[in-house]
């Protein structure tokens, strides 16, 4: 594999990472909990589709191969996309999108705090940008948790059962293969078993306050960094999707 | 709590930049401080319109009544002298 490869493969992970979960936070528009949730849920979204546009565009420039941006989101299949299975899973009630977001956010503030330092400027810059905006998306993704969790007896059985169910997809998070080892070396990516620690004890600190309990169950289930998913991307992507396939030149 | 409550009602003050008055731009509903203040920030503030934010819970606000216009601001109107008209502003004072 390659240098030009494996930077290839590292953006298409944050950037589809950052696409999917925009997605999925978009199906609560117009049906959150009230006015004023809907609107930050949907502007958490909006941020991540900015961020995924960046690096999809820069992986694209990358690639050399004159795909566009666009090309990457609307014209892979499953088996091509390479976000974490954590940020396709069902929104389910709000409790679980609140804590999806979260995990997630916890995830990306240290990943991309430390990307920040990194030798490819155009990957430092992009995430300098996105730092501000997932440092506020961590803001208000805990302060949810911790009102959740801490809340009314039927809101933490809800947050506490959709930790559970999520629990065993943040282990991948974590995962490294040959794309960071190369990458690593060039100074370009970061290495996960240095933030883990620093996540860990963000999500400790946040369930604790929240009195919710990480499941004990050690079972982790991987895949994203071969490309294999869940049941749930197809169809993610078979709605994002249908109206550029069905009309490739329509514009709007 | 009635099931149907988006919560109570705040009213958002958003200073446009350092120095300047906080003016009143609209409410919103929260259930706490925090929660109120990151909702003043999404529905008030993602277009550049400041950088500072006052929330105010709306029943902490003691307002004047319609029926108040006549004894509360009328006796105003005739009384020229109280307005400071004859007095020269130094240049380079702003927001007067």
């Amino acid at each position: 594999m390659t240098k030009q490869e494996a930077l290839f493969n590292y953006l298409l992970r944050l950037g589809d990472t950052s696409l999917i979960l925009a997605q999925r936070n978009g199906e609560w528009c117009g049906h959150g909990p009230f006015l004023e949730e809907d609107l930050a849920l949907t502007n958490i979204a909006l941020d991540l589709i900015g961020q995924s546009n960046a690096l999809l565009n820069y992986a694209a420039q990358v690639e050399g191969k004159g795909r566009t941006a666009d090309e990457l989101a609307f014209h892979r299949t499953e088996r091509e996309f390479y976000n974490t299975i954590l940020v396709e899973q069902s929104n389910g009630d709000y409790a679980k999108t609140i804590l999806r977001q979260f995990l997630c956010d916890a995830f990306d503030f240290y990943l991309y705090t430390e990307l920040v330092k990194s030798k490819d400027e155009t990957l430092a810059a992009i995430a300098a940008k996105s730092i501000k905006e997932i440092t506020y998306h961590l803001r208000h993704t805990s302060s949810w948790v911790e009102r959740l969790g801490d809340g009314t007896e039927e809101s933490h059985t809800r947050i506490q059962d959709a930790l559970n169910e999520l629990w065993r997809f943040t282990g991948e998070l974590f995962e490294m293969n040959q794309v960071d080892t190369i990458l690593i070396q060039e100074g370009i990516a970061v290495d996960l078993n240095l933030i883990k620690p620093m996540w860990e004890s963000k999500i400790k600190e946040v369930l604790e306050r929240a009195t919710l309990k990480i499941p004990a169950n050690a079972f982790m289930q991987r895949g994203s960094r071969d490309a294999k998913h869940t049941e749930h991307l197809g169809y993610i992507l078979a709605e994002m999707q249908s109206l550029p396939r069905a009309f490739p030149d329509a514009k709007w | 709590m009635n099931k149907d409550s988006q919560g109570p009602l705040w009213e958002v003050f958003v200073q446009k930049k350092p120095g300047q008055p906080f003016v009143h731009c609209g409410n919103l509903h929260a259930f706490d401080k925090e929660m109120a203040l990151q909702n003043a920030r999404d529905l008030y503030t993602r277009r550049n319109e400041g950088t500072a934010l006052w929330v105010v819970p709306t029943d902490a606000i003691v307002s004047s009544s319609p029926e108040d216009i006549g004894p509360f601001f009328e006796p105003a109107n005739d009384k020229v002298f109280r307005h400071p008209t004859f007095y020269k502003l130094p240049e380079g004072i702003k927001h007067m």
